[in-house]
């Protein structure tokens, strides 16, 4: 059986970072983000990053970090309003956006990993994001075309994953997670906990292990964006 | 008297229907779930990747992994399932959803919406708004009828960037409520003591009878 495992981020990453390179990550805010992986890409220094991932993380979590020592050249999200410096690098033109609805990216990340080039979508018709996308008309209703992500690199978060790669999400961590996975050249996957082969059940993976290269054990500190709490 | 955040959601609670698949948007649209009237049972999907929203956590309930998509803290019900963001979209855009109830920065009278950017100013990103419209079988919208500044946001044509097009059926604002229909918006209720002439000082977009 292929060995897998690595003892780290850094050494996960080892030889799969280049500048300029596109790189697809999976969480949804805060929740679920491969927390490791960002900060050892922080690390090597690479540079010129076009990731594709529904948020930026915070100021100072998150893919904030890449933001805040200026390792992105292009944002690929549908919602970045939590991040203050990341506005501030789009406002004064440092940093490039493209926003993607939230289900497109989701789809062009699943499409991608299934061999699909591009897919049609009512999302988004007539408005800015269709500019310049081909169009087509389905049963009288206009649909968009929109391109299925195949990224350089994939980083994603789990919560148990085993020696051989597959992997199993908690709760609603899970989000654009088993998405990125499939639509990496590579992937890497960090999880809260490593157990042995045969230990998850094999009915209840979300993501089978031919999607992941490569798989280490993380610490997280899966730091809450909102604390909403009602009285007991 | 205008309605306020609270008495707009309660009245926007009124159209859920019972046992149907509802999405709440960000902001007051959230505040609907405190309305749900008596014997109405819904279950509340979250963009994010769960269908069975509960209510918010005690403090020994709190669990990272568990978010609504404002990304507060949220809790399970017995019904509750989980799902990658693919499949949560599927059910969207795929018109499996009775309802979502969103909030805006602009309506205007054909049901066009703008709710996610202003050019040069905010820039926040459309989330799953643009695929919500675009799928779910019925959008009603929850705003103030007019800006901070004073100016309608009931419009004619809209000036932001769009959501979507002919996409919102029913408007609930602090003046009342409209219908989307052929010509421009129909007035189906006034909030206490509104009158229709303070409404169409307040409205530029077509009302009709």
């Amino acid at each position: 059986m292929a060995n897998k495992v690595y003892s780290g981020a850094a050494e996960a990453l080892e030889g799969l970072l280049f500048d300029g390179m596109t790189i697809a990550a999976g969480g949804f805010g805060l929740c679920g983000i491969p927390e490791n992986l960002i900060t050892a890409i922080r690390d090597s220094g690479v540079k010129d990053l076009t990731i594709y991932s529904n948020n930026a993380g915070v100021d100072d979590f998150g893919l904030g970090v890449l933001l805040q020592t200026k390792q992105v050249k292009k944002m690929v999200s549908s919602y970045v309003g939590e991040n203050a410096e990341f506005m501030r690098q789009y406002l004064s033109g440092e940093l490039e956006l493209e926003f993607n609805p939230q289900g497109t990216l989701a789809e062009r990340m699943r499409a991608g990993g299934a061999g699909i080039p591009g897919f049609y979508t009512k999302t988004g018709v007539g408005t800015l994001i269709a500019e310049g996308k081909e169009e087509k008309v389905f049963d009288g209703e206009r649909y968009v075309l929109e391109r299925g992500i195949v990224a350089d690199l994939a980083i994603v978060k789990a919560w148990k994953g085993d020696n051989h790669g597959n992997l199993v999400y908690r709760k609603t961590s899970r989000n654009f997670n088993p998405l990125a996975a499939t639509c990496g050249k590579v992937t890497v996957a960090e999880v809260e906990e490593m157990v042995e082969v045969g230990s998850l059940d094999p009915d209840n993976i979300h993501t089978p292990s031919v999607y992941v290269q490569r798989v280490l054990k993380g610490e997280h500190e899966k730091r809450i964006e909102k604390r909403t709490i009602r009285e007991a | 008297m205008s309605w306020d955040r609270n008495q707009m959601a309660a009245r926007a609670a009124q159209e859920l229907e019972d046992g149907t698949y509802v999405n709440l948007g960000i902001g007051i649209p959230t505040l609907v779930s405190n309305y749900i009237p008596e014997g109405v049972d819904v279950t509340l999907q979250s963009e994010n990747g769960m269908l069975g929203m509960g209510p918010f956590p005690t403090e020994d309930e709190i669990d990272a992994d568990l978010i609504n998509a404002g990304k507060q803290t949220i809790t399970e019900l017995d019904r509750t399932s989980y799902f990658d963001s693919a499949e949560s979209f599927a059910m969207i855009r795929g018109g499996h959803i009775a309802l979502s109830i969103l909030g805006a920065m602009e309506v205007s009278e054909e049901g066009d919406l703008a709710n996610w950017m202003i050019p040069g100013k905010l820039v926040k990103g459309m989330g799953g708004a643009m695929d919500l419209v675009a799928g779910v079988k019925r959008v009603v919208i929850i705003m103030d009828h007019a800006n901070k500044a004073g100016e309608t946001k009931v419009l004619k044509k809209c000036t932001l960037p769009l959501t979507g097009i002919k996409v919102v059926d029913r408007i609930i604002t602090n003046l009342g409520v409209f219908d989307v229909v052929e010509g421009g918006l129909k007035v189906v209720e006034l909030a206490p003591e509104i009158t229709m002439e303070e409404v169409r000082a307040m409205t530029e977009a077509t009302l009709v009878e």
